[in-house]
């Protein structure tokens, strides 16, 4: 089974649930709830930035507690340029990727020379200080928040300007993501920024460089955030830089933990975990915060690895993740 | 100044008023297994560190093959032809045997920042890795985990990491360290065959194996070299016999 190493759930559950994915649109419409492509495009694009954090805190073992800021600088990405009339999705596409890869470099090349809770703190410093930045901006609303009028135009060639078409786009930009990711940790590289969180000391002694790996990684995981933003931005049409505390990149860290970290598809499962959970339970009673959180809490010390572990702690053993 | 291969000169480390590394002189040849005995908290360790780069000396220089490295990172170290063994064995343990051992030739192989090939089943790595394990005697064990593996494993793995980065100075901080008599003369063996081919500066407290492999030994005592000379030398030298071995050597 060594072609899943590491994707974690066995294959015929990621086809299945990539297959509800691609027929969800028409299910909500069948069910007549068109509510639930919102739903399930909000969940698309928050696991599309915990794949990206997943890279660094998976499979890097550093824990980033500033990933929401790229999901702020990738949506100002749009947001900013639409500000002022331009929409090329192209253009709003690759600043977003850009930006959040320059303010990874700068801030990584920084906090990479610490370890441990001191990464978390500085990590956390810089989103704040990113956060602040777009709250200080009036000319794009401050913490008022910014509109966008209209989504991204792709020179004719794609108009997601419908909600039916941008879910799709959506859902293309995941399955593309995951397999860059999956590519990525295979790679030499991708062996490198495991053998560092295995044991960084005698990842030097036999001659590796781990720090320049690791930014390297950590720049790589910020654009795929940033790009999750610009998508997030085209999605919501209302932006504001709220996006980017903290609280969000707690939230990102659980919902890669509670999945499952180090695995491809555990990110995924618990951002759609995470997603749902808050949405039916706030139905249900506006105290929804105490049972959710101890649920979650629950999965995580009970099962090590995510409800990806849970399943593995359940029996299931048969193909999931490991390597048997 | 002599010019050997590794030359250490006035070597100085200090932690809290203590000199771990007090002024150490030493030279090891091309070519030839150099030991150094000593005993417990002695700092073989700390010398060993500083010589792989992983601590900065306070003071002193280290010369390599011709060339200043007494501030070269570690990892530039290996990449110049360093190898060291751990005494605390430090491996990735919840990667294979195989991984292991391919990532050390990995690091020797060029840069690393290539995203997109497959690197598990690449030959270009796993065959010296399979190389390096057979060396000592692994290669049954390739596909397990690293951390299934008993503790006299877990030294072979060592050195196999070490061997595999193709290096010609290795730097051997006790492999025998908590191994059984039979795998120990499994070490000794290893290292027999590695004499000759690479320059070895080996730190053991296993004194059979050391009177047995050394060609030099030096000893070092509360950070200094008291003696440095052949086993014969060692043997009959009265400092060393008064400070160290004591009754150990007949
Ligand atoms: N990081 C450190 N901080 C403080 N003191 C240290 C440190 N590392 C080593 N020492 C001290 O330096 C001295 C030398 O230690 P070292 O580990 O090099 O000895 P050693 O000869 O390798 O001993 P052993 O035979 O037990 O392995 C000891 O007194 C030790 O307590
Ligand atoms: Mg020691």
């Amino acid at each position: 089974m060594t072609s899943l190493i590491r994707t974690g759930l066995p294959a015929y559950v990621m086809v299945a649930g990539l297959a509800f994915l691609a027929l969800l649109p028409l299910l909500a419409e069948w069910v007549d709830n068109i509510f639930l492509i919102d739903l399930f495009m909000r969940l698309m694009i928050l696991s599309i930035a915990a794949v990206g954090l997943n890279l660094i805190l998976g499979y890097g073992g550093m824990v980033s507690f500033g990933h929401a800021a790229y999901l702020v600088i990738g949506a100002y990405a749009v947001g900013i340029p639409a500000y002022y009339d331009i929409y090329d999705g192209f253009l709003q596409f690759a600043i977003a990727i850009f930006a959040s890869a320059a303010v990874a470099l700068v801030t990584g090349a920084i906090a990479l020379r610490t370890k441990g809770v001191y990464f978390i703190m500085i990590t956390m410093a810089f989103a704040q200080m990113v956060y602040f930045t777009f709250v200080s901006i009036e000319e794009y609303g401050a913490d008022d928040g910014l509109t966008i009028n209209m989504r991204s135009e792709f020179a004719g060639l794609l108009d997601i300007e419908d909600n039916f078409t941008l879910y799709y786009f959506v859902l293309v930009s995941l399955i593309a993501v995951l397999g860059l990711v999956y590519r990525i940790v295979h790679s030499r590289f991708g062996m490198v920024i495991s053998g560092a969180k295995g044991n960084e000391r005698r990842m030097q002694a036999v001659g590796f460089p781990t720090y320049r790996y690791r930014l390297v990684c950590y720049v790589i995981s910020g654009a795929i955030c940033g790009y999750a933003g610009a998508l997030l931005g085209n999605f919501t049409n209302f932006i504001t830089p709220e996006m980017g505390d903290w609280v969000h990149s707690g939230e990102l860290i659980f919902m890669v933990v509670l999945g499952g970290a180090g695995s491809l598809f555990g990110p995924v499962l618990g951002t759609a975990v995470f997603i749902l959970l808050e949405e039916y339970l706030s139905r249900l009673t506006q105290y929804w915060h105490f049972p959710f959180g101890a649920m979650l809490i629950l999965v995580v010390i009970f099962t090590r690895g995510g409800i990806n572990g849970m399943f593995r702690w359940l029996g299931m053993k048969s193909g999931i993740g490991g390597r048997s | 100044m002599s010019g050997a291969f590794l030359e250490v000169r006035n070597l100085y480390k200090s932690y809290g008023g203590i000199a771990a590394t007090d002024h150490v002189d030493l030279d090891v040849r091309q070519s030839e297994l150099h030991a150094i005995i000593g005993p417990n908290g002695a700092g073989k360790t700390t010398l060993i560190s500083q010589l792989s780069g992983e601590i900065d000396p306070d003071g002193g220089t280290i010369r390599f093959d011709g060339r200043d490295m007494t501030r070269t990172p570690a990892y530039k170290r290996s990449l110049l032809g360093l190898a060291r063994s751990f005494q605390i064995t430090s491996l990735m343990l919840d990667m294979t045997v195989l991984e292991n051992v391919a990532l050390a030739v990995q690091a020797h192989a060029g840069h690393s920042f290539r995203f997109w090939r497959a690197a598990r089943k690449d030959p270009a790595l796993t065959e010296p890795a399979m190389a390096a394990l057979a060396a000592v005697g692994l290669q049954d064990r390739a596909n397990d985990v690293a951390q299934a593996m008993s503790h006299g494993e877990h030294r072979q793995l060592e050195i196999a990491m070490a061997l595999a980065t193709k290096p010609v100075l290795l730097l051997l901080d006790e492999p025998m360290a908590g191994m059984g008599v039979e795998e120990s003369k499994r070490m000794v063996e290893i290292l027999r065959s590695l004499k000759g081919e690479k320059t070895m500066l080996l730190i053991e407290h296993d004194m059979d194996a050391v009177f047995a492999l050394a060609d030099r030994i030096s000893v070092l005592v509360y950070g200094r070299v008291i003696a440095t000379g052949t086993p014969e030398e060692i043997r009959g030298d009265e400092a060393v016999r008064r400070a160290y071995l004591g009754d150990e050597v007949a």
